[in-house]
């Protein structure tokens, strides 16, 4: 990663164009031609520098539901039960924490009833009590971080 | 999903895990999907005005960049300052999402969470000194949560 690719990365975390020709727009903006651009795109991907390029979709603002839940789970059972939760589709993140609630999960789905359904299906087959933390008010989401 | 059609639906669906290279990148989505490149453009323009799409662009992976100490903090503070304090901790440019969430008492008193981001162990306890300043007197207890291992990561995707 060089200073091109830093900056390019630093600029289009904010946002994109959605127009006939984004990349040339985007590029002129950095100092760069559109198919350079394009290949520091790709490289970027390739390495996997950048997770992504594109729309970030709001499951929320689609109409569908979104919340983060957390477990307690005995240390000889961890690995089994990652495996519980893990097979439900609507669970997209799953993160081991350093806590006495030691999982923690995001689950995402199309409507509020596949949410409670996925939660309750988590409880019955772990036989475990999932604390739902929905969010209540959100302060701030975005990536500001500097390549 | 209420604010969409299905053409919405189809356009979320060709672009959620990223946006063609290519010098005409909503061209090629008209292109597959049978619609009018107008269209497209249009749909996802009122999509991004709806918020249905937060934006377009990169997506660093934290690690990749350096960002390899990750820490979910979370506090107790006054419910009635909640609003308040939140949006001040949402503005520190390390904290990547600040949430209200609810408490579970009495394993789980915290009610603001914010997930901070820095290169060292350092520069993650300095980030958690500046929120605790902020906070001040209003805050009632905290933890920091860092998370040992990834046990999934597929993201949002529609069926």
């Amino acid at each position: 990663m060089d200073n091109i690719d830093r900056r390019i990365i630093n600029a289009l975390q904010t946002g994109f164009p959605i127009s006939e020709r984004p990349y040339q727009e985007a590029a002129q903006a950095l100092g760069l031609s559109e198919q350079e651009l394009l290949d520091r795109l790709e490289n970027l991907l390739k390495d996997q520098t950048l997770s992504r390029f594109g729309p970030l979709y709001d499951a929320e603002a689609m109409g569908g539901a979104l919340t983060l839940a957390a477990m307690q789970v005995a240390e000889d059972r961890f690995e089994k039960v990652t495996g519980i939760v893990n097979a439900f589709p609507e669970v997209a993140h799953n993160y081991a924490r350093s806590h006495a609630l030691n999982m923690w999960f995001v689950l995402a789905t199309e409507t509020p009833e596949q949410l409670q359904q996925a939660l309750a299906g988590i409880e019955r087959e772990t036989g475990l009590t999932v604390y739902n933390m929905p969010k209540i008010t959100e302060y701030f989401v975005g990536l500001k971080l500097e390549a | 999903m209420s604010n969409l059609d299905e053409i919405d639906l189809n356009i979320m669906r060709a672009t959620q895990a990223g946006l063609p290279l290519t010098a005409k990148p909503y061209h090629a989505i008209a292109e597959q999907l049978g619609l009018s490149v107008d269209q497209v453009i249009e749909r996802m323009r009122r999509m991004q005005e709806l918020g249905v799409i937060r934006r377009i662009g990169a997506v660093p992976n934290h690690y990749k960049l350096g960002y390899r100490f990750n820490g979910m903090t979370v506090w107790n503070v006054p419910d009635e300052k909640i609003d308040a304090l939140g949006q001040r901790i949402g503005r520190l440019d390390f904290v990547s999402h600040c949430y209200h969430r609810p408490r579970h008492l009495p394993l789980w008193p915290y009610n603001l969470f914010a997930m901070v981001h820095g290169r060292s162990q350092e520069e993650v306890d300095q980030q958690i000194g500046q929120i605790a300043a902020i906070l001040g007197q209003d805050n009632l207890g905290s933890d920091v949560l860092y998370s040992t291992k990834i046990l999934k990561k597929t993201g949002f995707r529609s069926k």
